[in-house]
């Protein structure tokens, strides 16, 4: 086994036992630092891949954006030292069933299908992503980059109009 | 590098998506939904990078879907807290049960 294979599994063991923590607690506070243990781990494979770039996407917007954004929200909306209620018996058992067997299946269709290596080199850079996500002919990505910007600019107003409070008739 | 299947890395994939399921499953609390929500997105990602690198090297086109999914995870993430912070001052609470007006 060599050390690349040791590393892999590593990640993922990593990314997995983080997961689970990050869905079983029952703070919600340190549920959301275990999901950030997770997207490191992510990030950690992506690296692992060699696509560096994804990778520093990975940390940049998830890691340094998304869960300060969730971790912000909980200490504005609730006591980050109460636990949460356990979730009923029934509920519990007929998810993971229903998980266990959604996973049985996708295994087995992963299995069967047994995707091969193409063992060609995977030849990205950030040159070739620039050219092409801007590129309005043939394999280019200019449409959904201005639909995405359009996409966060409305979101934006979106977040500011929908947490603003409203309350004019007090001047 | 290529000692590892590519199958197996699916595989991780895989597990990481229904474990985002289950918490969406079990979970009654607004924040941990989302949470559950980003997880899943991240194993599509995953996905999307693997079949890219392993099946299709010539082409880019794995990538951009991944940046685009997390540029828009990044916008719903930032949407559904200004809709929890808004529902919060309304009812108090952020748990799914609690919000049921607009049932039936």
């Amino acid at each position: 086994m060599s050390a690349s294979q040791i590393i892999f599994y590593l990640i993922s063991a990593f990314i997995l036992g983080c997961g689970i923590l990050a869905m079983t607690t029952r703070k919600i506070f340190r549920s959301a630092i275990w999901l950030l243990f997770s997207l490191v781990g992510v990030a950690a494979l992506y690296f692992w891949m060699q696509v560096e770039f994804i990778a520093a996407v990975q940390i940049v917007v998830y890691v340094g954006g998304i869960v300060v954004l969730i971790i912000f929200s909980i200490f504005l909306t609730q006591q980050s030292g109460k636990e949460m209620p356990k979730p009923p018996l029934g509920r519990n058992i007929a998810a993971v069933l229903a998980v266990l067997f959604g996973f049985a299946l996708t295994f087995l269709l992963i299995n069967k299908y047994g995707f091969t290596d193409q063992g060609k080199a995977f030849d990205w850079s950030v040159n070739k992503i620039g050219t092409q996500m801007l590129n309005t002919g043939e394999q280019g990505f200019a449409l959904p980059f201005e639909v995405v910007s359009i996409l966060l600019l409305a979101a934006m107003v979106g977040c500011i109009v929908i947490a603003m409070r409203s309350k004019p008739e007090e001047k | 590098m290529s000692e590892i299947p590519v199958t197996h890395i699916l595989f991780v994939s895989t597990a990481l998506f229904f474990i985002g399921m289950y918490g969406l499953f079990t979970r009654r609390n607004m924040i941990t939904m989302l949470m559950a929500i980003e997880l899943i997105l991240n194993s599509v990602n995953i996905n999307f990078v693997v079949f890219n690198k392993y099946l299709y090297p010539e082409k880019l086109d794995g990538l951009f879907f991944t940046i685009f999914i997390i540029t828009i995870a990044a916008a719903e993430a930032a949407v559904a807290i200004a809709i929890i912070i808004n529902l919060y001052r309304s009812h108090h609470s952020i748990d799914v049960e609690d919000a049921t007006e607009m049932k039936y």
